[in-house]
């Protein structure tokens, strides 16, 4: 029997804002533990949450990007449980009138077609603390507890792993560009759970979905899915049944392991959050969001390809980096082969920039400096080749590529008599490759263009060179 | 005439011209604590030492004599409300050795008016009871007849203002907290309208009903304590941003034609002779005073306690939640944290807060919240509307405080619905959000107790029904009877 998957995901995005969702505390990754806590965000008896505004704005932000419907009227709740990361042993969060709802994410799948994933929702709430575990003891560190988070939820419109994985990417790039997170998944912004369930190929009705946790990559996602499909076709194949469940995916040996049955999942006893008024949003107010809209991935690597004349890969590649995509920009400005660019970019400016380890924003290379480089070479001043030791000396000093050029002598050599008075040298030294050549052995053509370049030390313009060399040689 | 057993303003005035110290205020204070505190044990903690040296720092900055409204006086603090660098138990085991990191909004408030903060006084646990029997520290008794209870949950504010230990006390009053022990004790309790007085600091029990208050002598002195505690914060989100009046230059206005509703619902069957009497010739005082009476309706009144002990549990089941041993108070250890929570909680809670906390969980359980808490919410806002109607055709609403004087100890402790029944005539006003003052209104003949008067305001009211409270007071002399210690 042919199976087909159904997947629904459940991301959760730490927002990029100064302070904390209902507290004044910093947010900043990487704090040595309990330094950025105050009574609010440790629950002590008697302190009450303030909203932080701006990561409401964020949140709404996020949903017109993604065409949701945004509330007018939205309210907190509390969800209550307990576990040593939640200081009030309730999360405040929303249940039944999320900021956003509805929506849609695009992302390409086989065949280069594209796919709507729906969006259900997108909420905000507070990240909890972050627990660890020693020897003999465990350690809470409360820096994560009251981040902003914002919850979006996917329909389940996802019937792959790979589909998964771009509905993610794709997501990741829009947050990116509004500036609403890093995305970071190493320092945990951007978090996914997985709901699956699989089905016989035209059967309308669900399977027992299945919660997968723990995946902390894009494409560890990617895989816990292929895992957990195959684990629920073969399980189906068997004869067996389905359990309703939370599991676990451990990335070190590729399993999803089972982490609670049905009976022991949360009575969460969601109710108003009493401490908080309502969310209420004038068109006035969304309106000043709108504003902030950024140009959304997808319609800047289609004016990529349109405006540049890049390949789609290129304008995929440099889009999905919004910092990259900045630089680009600035670099192509009035250049005449913007494509060139692009190849630079992604040839030699990117591997330079991973090895030094900076960011492309640390880059010693300015976009403008690189296309004085890139029209250097369009303008034929030096060679494809000179243009290498030129950047790596401008990656090295910071130095402008014209000032390189001139202090090393490096111009290149296309003045057409220069040039012949070269060819003329090389072919007086070697009538043997001459002869070979009039024999009809093609080698001796290179031979004698490299004869050349020793002669102008390099600085002849090697398509001068051949021109002028092969008019030469066939015409005397 | 001691010191100890004058009003906020009495004091005041004698601090302002020079004729006593704050020093000399505050050392009349520990004196009469030590006299008759081993008897009403109405303080939880008391520092002498940190007290004096606050009131030294008072008279050497000369703030007793320039014009801050509480220059010099001492105020005790129900265990409920932080105050930095204080235990703060809420008495309760489970915040045994719990010492306050911040100070409360309305302690800044006291503190930037010159006040001086005395020490903690006992309460029921977590504020749940009317009758300061749920603490978990001592039994505070009724200055006016020792085998008898000092009301709750602010008891112990109560009785420190009646038997003169302070003078004046911050109480909170989530169904008639502050109101009720003013009423069995004989002294005056104001709740403010919700959001008047920020809760930024106020240990929640229901965060949608919570609001301190003063207890005070006299309705001049509540009315001053208000004008300190009122006003925005932007730390509490639901206190309000209206501008706070001067409640206490309007007060000799009297009451010439101001229409008193008296609430058909709460003059009824099996209501105590003689607090009925009481609050009967009280209405004749206000009418000969001026005030015309109109008979108004409550008609939801009947739905109030059912309400209040849903939405109030619901709400405590989550706001007590943080108490599990994981980062201040009791810690009782476990083989894992789920068995650390049920050992702490179990050992830290007494038996009313856990009642309370598992009514209020079950009432928010899946497949119960719409038949409990959604109901009570729709009924809280029919509440809420009986009294808007009301004050349509009233200025102020008045009605007895508690149904009966002080009842002995151990009387409703066994019955946990009657003393619920203890708040009838105060807890719809919490759920309605509107303000209210207790005064007393006369005493029972044998044995003589207090008897309370409630005055009952519109939202942001609080002008008013001061008005009619000094009013009241002015023509009777109730509050010159003093229990005999």
């Amino acid at each position: 029997m042919e199976y087909e998957a159904v997947i629904g995901l459940e991301v959760h995005v730490q927002l990029k804002t100064a302070s904390k969702m209902f507290c004044g505390c910093a947010t900043e990754f990487g704090a040595p533990p309990n330094t950025q806590v105050c009574p609010v965000c440790l629950g002590y008896p008697g302190v009450l949450p303030v909203m932080n505004e701006e990561a409401v704005r964020k949140t709404i932000l996020t949903g017109l990007m993604i065409d949701s419907e945004i509330s007018r009227f939205s309210k907190w709740d509390r969800k209550n449980y307990f576990y040593p990361d939640m200081p009030k042993n309730y999360q405040i969060s929303q249940y039944d009138l999320p900021l956003c709802r509805g929506g849609a994410v695009e992302i390409k799948v086989e065949g280069g077609r594209t796919k709507k994933i729906g969006i259900i929702r997108a909420h905000l709430e507070e990240d909890v603390a972050k627990n660890s575990h020693f020897e003999t003891t465990s350690g809470v560190d409360f820096n994560r507890a009251g981040v902003p988070l914002m919850e979006v939820v996917s329909a389940p419109h996802i019937n792959s792993p790979d589909e998964a994985f771009a509905y993610l990417t794709a997501l990741k790039e829009i947050l990116i560009s509004g500036v609403v997170s890093d995305c970071d998944m190493e320092k945990g912004q951007l978090r996914c759970d997985s709901n699956v369930s699989v089905r016989p190929v035209g059967q309308k009705a669900f399977g027992e979905k299945v919660e997968i946790k723990n995946m902390n990559t894009i494409s560890g996602v990617r895989r816990a899915l292929a895992y957990e499909i195959d684990r629920q076709i073969a399980a189906l194949t068997r004869n067996e049944k389905i359990q309703q469940e939370t599991r676990r995916w451990d990335d070190g040996t590729g399993k999803t392991f089972v982490m609670r049955t049905k009976e022991y999942a949360h009575d969460y006893r969601y109710f108003p959050e009493p401490d908080l008024m309502p969310v209420v949003m004038t068109d006035a107010m969304v309106g000043e969001i709108r504003k902030r809209l950024p140009e959304l991935p997808e319609t800047k690597r289609r004016r990529f390809v349109k405006q540049y004349g890049l390949p789609e890969y290129d304008a995929g590649l440099l889009v999905a980096d919004g910092a990259l995509a900045a630089y680009y920009e600035k670099a192509a400005a009035g250049v005449k082969n913007p494509k060139a660019i692009s190849n630079w970019v992604m040839t030699v400016l990117l591997g330079n920039v991973s090895a030094a380890k900076k960011t492309i924003a640390e880059c010693p290379i300015s976009p403008e400096q690189l296309g004085e480089l890139v029209s250097l070479v369009d303008g034929g001043q030096i060679s494809g080749k000179m243009a290498k030791d030129v950047f790596a000396e401008m990656f090295a000093t910071g130095k402008g590529a014209a000032v390189i050029v001139k202090e090393k002598g490096l111009a290149q050599i296309s003045d057409a008599g220069a040039v012949e008075a070269f060819v003329d040298l090389a072919i007086a030294a070697n009538p043997k490759s001459v002869s070979d050549f009039k024999a009809g052995n093609p080698a001796a053509l290179n031979f004698l263009k490299g004869q050349v370049m020793k002669h102008s030390k390099g600085k002849a313009n090697p398509q001068l060179v051949g021109e002028i060399l092969t008019r030469k040689l066939q015409g005397s | 005439m001691s010191l100890h057993t004058l009003t906020i303003q009495q004091l005041r005035e004698k601090l302002r011209q020079g004729e006593v110290s704050a020093r000399e205020a505050t050392q009349a204070m520990l004196d009469r604590i030590n006299a008759v505190d081993g008897k009403i044990k109405a303080y939880l903690w008391l520092n002498p030492e940190d007290a004096l040296s606050q009131a030294d720092t008072i008279d050497r900055s000369g703030i007793a004599k320039d014009g801050k409204p509480l220059g010099g006086i001492p105020i005790a603090i129900k265990d409920v409300i932080n105050v930095e660098g204080q235990p703060c138990t809420c008495a309760s085991k489970i915040l045994n050795g719990y010492v306050s990191v911040y100070d409360a909004f309305v302690i800044k408030r006291l503190r930037e008016s010159g006040a001086l903060l005395l020490g903690r006084t006992n309460m029921d646990e977590f504020a749940m009871g009317s009758s300061t029997e749920n603490s978990s520290w001592d039994v505070t008794r009724n200055p006016w007849d020792f085998d008898r209870i000092p009301g709750g949950s602010s008891g112990g504010s109560a009785a420190a203002v009646a038997a003169d230990e302070a003078i004046a006390a911050l109480g909170s009053d989530t169904g008639g907290s502050i109101r009720q022990p003013a009423a069995v004790c004989g002294c005056v309790g104001l709740k403010p309208t919700y959001g008047r007085v920020s809760r930024y600091g106020l240990v929640a029990f229901a965060s949608s009903l919570d609001q301190i208050g003063p207890l005070t002598k006299t309705a001049a002195d509540a009315a001053l304590m208000l004008g300190v505690l009122a006003g925005h914060d932007a730390s509490d989100s639901t206190s309000v941003p209206q501008p706070v009046p001067d409640y206490t230059a309007p007060l000799d206005r009297g009451i010439k034609g101001l229409r008193v509703g008296l609430p058909k619902e709460y003059f009824i069957e099996g209501m105590d002779r003689e607090v009925e009497t009481a609050v009967r010739s009280a209405i004749q005082q206000l009418q000969s005073l001026g005030a015309e009476v109109v008979e108004i309706s409550l008609p939801h009144t009947d739905y109030a306690v059912a309400v209040y002990y849903l939405i109030a549990t619901a709400e405590a089941s989550a706001n007590l939640a943080r108490f599990d041993g994981v980062r201040y108070g009791l810690r009782v250890a476990g083989k894992d944290p789920i068995e650390m929570y049920g050992k702490t909680r179990g050992t830290g809670f007494g038996p009313e807060v856990k009642r309370r906390i598992i009514l209020g969980t079950y009432a928010l359980s899946a497949g119960y919240y719409d038949a409990y808490y959604l109901r009570a919410q729709k009924v809280r806002t029919l509440i809420r509307r009986d009294f808007e109607k009301a004050f349509v055709k009233c200025d102020v609403i008045v009605t007895p405080t508690s149904p009966t004087a002080a009842f002995k100890f151990g009387e409703k402790t066994e019955d946990p619905l009657q003393m619920y029944l203890s708040d009838i005539f105060t807890i719809s006003l919490n759920l309605a959000g509107n303000c209210g003052v207790s005064i007393p209104c006369g005493f029972t003949s044998n044995p003589k107790l207090p008897i309370g008067l409630q005055v009952l305001g519109k939202p942001f009211g609080e002008e008013i029904i001061l008005r009619v409270a000094h009013a009241y007071e002015q023509a009777t002399d109730w509050r010159k009877q003093r229990p005999n210690l």
